[in-house]
């Protein structure tokens, strides 16, 4: 078994009357990457805020480096790095003065902080705009440097909340490769993300969560394997249609979900059930054939999409 | 775990490296600070020195303002304002900056930095910048031959005191601040604008009625002024008055430190 570096017990965060995190128990373990996933509001970035004992838990017991971050905060947060929501970079200096300037938060010394910016301006292909103003470099690259700035003291665990929402595909590729290189080298990653395939990528386990609450745990493929069929079919009928042949379409198959827009039908071989569909002539306007993904798993947990 | 973090030496010096960065992003302004620290009281010193100070002088002597030339009287009123300026600037700019604007300071407080540190850490630096115009003045006050060097040199630090007093408390209000627009409005309108002319500055507060008076009272700017004549050409003041312009900017210091720190925290935390 390897050694956690974050163990959380009946951890409950509340605001006032509303109960931001209910009672979850999870465990981190040295090396392993592990993410939150679950839509906005679901607590997430809660959780985040606790593990980085920059916010106190209202109930339960937590652990972070074998520590309590109620009672030690500072000596927790020197071993981790945070890469919040929302790029809280200081947009009026240049890329290294924003790296220097967080290493020396860490009480790091100007020689080490010095050598480190050379290798963190490589890692985050920022070499180019060394001595360019933060305010003029594009989303993806300053998301690229507020992880590297995470990196600058050389954490234990790196806490990535919803690294690539808001970047364009290409940003965010450039960012997976980045972060899977992190992984390859044994960081700790928590983050945590809406998007499935976030996830399905850089995940090696992962929560679901909502409301506050974990729905269900494991390695993404398990968790497929557990709350999905193997394949899916998705039909199109036209909106007015749909309402009309979904009893049929109920009676073929064991677990439907109608959508607004599209029905999905869990089987293990979707070509065959879409031949029955047409042999019983209900010719669907478009039809697809697909894996299942955790974007199915939460529907079933949920009942509700991940991004509506 | 990397080895080089030393937490016991941050938890003593962390105030030390917020300071570090908050001068380092002053710099990126430097040429606009040195131009309000030089030109601030060149205009000041020309315009009521100088111009309405020969209107004054010609009409009353030195009658209205205890026996000095009128450049001598205000002399000290405009370095408090200027200083009790700067200290405002480099307060409530950073503070709504680090919690609402770009959220630097959350970004400070992910390292072992805590909140109480950033609020030292900013003062530190705001009395810093406070330091550099309150001796850019003096250094003028005396090549106008307004005062001398040996006669008025406790007065660089007793104004630095009173902006120090000042300054804590308006970052422990800003700290609190969801809305920027109508805390700088009623701040520089309302408050500011006010304190400036009613804080005995261009005249003697008690050439007010005694109903306009408490103004002078409470702003920290009358008892910079005050304290700022009496160091600099020898203005009398009892030595209970001392005691209450100087406790009276002591409570703004600790009060202010006290809160700043607190409200940081707890704002931080969420």
């Amino acid at each position: 078994m390897p050694e956690s570096l974050i163990i959380a017990r009946g951890l409950t965060k509340k605001f006032g009357d509303f109960t931001a995190v209910d009672a979850i128990d999870f465990d981190v373990a040295k090396g392993e990457s592990f993410g939150l996933l679950g839509p906005n509001g679901a607590g997430k970035s809660t959780t985040m805020r606790i593990i980085a004992a920059t916010s106190q838990r209202t109930s339960g017991t937590i652990t972070v480096l074998d520590r309590d971050p109620e009672e030690h905060g500072p000596q927790i947060r020197a071993h981790l790095g945070v890469v919040p929501q929302q790029d809280n970079l200081d947009g009026e200096l240049t890329v290294t003065e924003n790296l220097f300037i967080y290493g020396r938060y860490f009480g790091l010394s100007k020689k080490f902080i010095r050598a480190k910016v050379e290798e963190l301006l490589e890692f985050a292909q920022l070499e180019e705009k060394r001595d360019a103003k933060v305010d003029a470099l594009s989303g993806g690259m300053k998301r690229r440097l507020t992880i590297a700035r995470a990196l600058i003291s050389e954490p234990d665990i790196l806490m990535l909340d919803e690294p690539t929402t808001g970047l364009d595909p290409q940003a965010r590729h450039i960012l997976w490769d980045r972060l899977f290189r992190l992984k390859e080298v044994g960081v700790t990653l928590v983050l945590t993300t809406h998007f499935m395939d976030e996830a399905e990528q850089l995940c090696d386990r992962l929560v679901v969560m909502d409301k506050g609450k974990i729905m269900a745990e494991g390695a993404p493929s398990e968790l497929i394997k557990t709350y999905s069929t193997k394949e899916v079919l998705e039909v199109r009928f036209g909106s007015e249609r749909n309402k009309e042949v979904a009893p049929t379409l109920r009676e073929m198959c064991p677990r439907i979900e109608e959508l607004p827009d599209r029905i999905l039908m869990y089987v293990d071989d979707g070509e065959a059930l879409l031949e029955e569909i047409v042999a019983k002539k209900l010719h669907p306007t478009t039809s697809l054939v697909r894996r299942s993904s955790l974007e199915d798993v939460f529907l079933r947990l949920t009942g509700r999409s991940l991004i509506e | 775990m990397n080895s080089g973090i030393n937490v016991a030496r941050i938890r003593s010096i962390g105030a030390a490296y917020i300071a570090e960065a908050r001068i380092n992003q002053m710099s990126k302004w430097k040429g606009i600070i040195a131009i309000v620290a030089i030109g601030n009281p060149l205009f000041y010193l020309i315009a009521i020195g100088i111009g309405v100070g020969v209107l004054v002088n010609q009409n009353s002597g030195t009658a209205g303002t205890g026996g000095v030339e009128y450049i001598t009287f205000i002399a000290p009123a405009l370095l408090a304002s200027a200083a009790l300026t700067g200290a405002m600037d480099e307060t409530m700019f950073p503070v709504m900056e680090g919690f609402k604007w770009r959220k630097l300071f959350f970004a400070m407080n992910a390292t072992p930095i805590t909140g109480g540190q950033i609020a030292i850490g900013v003062f530190l630096a705001a009395m810093l910048r406070v330091a550099f115009t309150v001796i850019c003045y003096w250094i003028l006050l005396i090549a106008f031959g307004v005062v001398t060097v040996a006669e008025s040199w406790d007065v660089v630090p007793i104004t630095m005191f009173a902006a120090g007093g000042f300054g804590a408390t308006i970052m422990a209000l800003t700290a609190r601040v969801k809305n920027e627009d109508y805390f700088m409005t009623i701040l520089g309108r309302l408050i500011i604008m006010p304190m400036f002319l009613f804080s005995g500055t261009f005249f003697p507060l008690t050439n007010m009625p005694i109903y306009l008076q408490p103004i002078g009272w409470i702003s920290p700017l009358w008892h910079a002024t005050e304290l700022g004549r009496h160091f600099s050409y020898g203005y009398p003041i009892s030595p209970l008055m001392l005691l209450i312009h100087f406790g009276y900017l002591t409570i703004m210091l600790s009060l202010g430190l006290t809160f700043a720190q607190k409200i940081f925290s707890e704002r931080l935390a969420r």
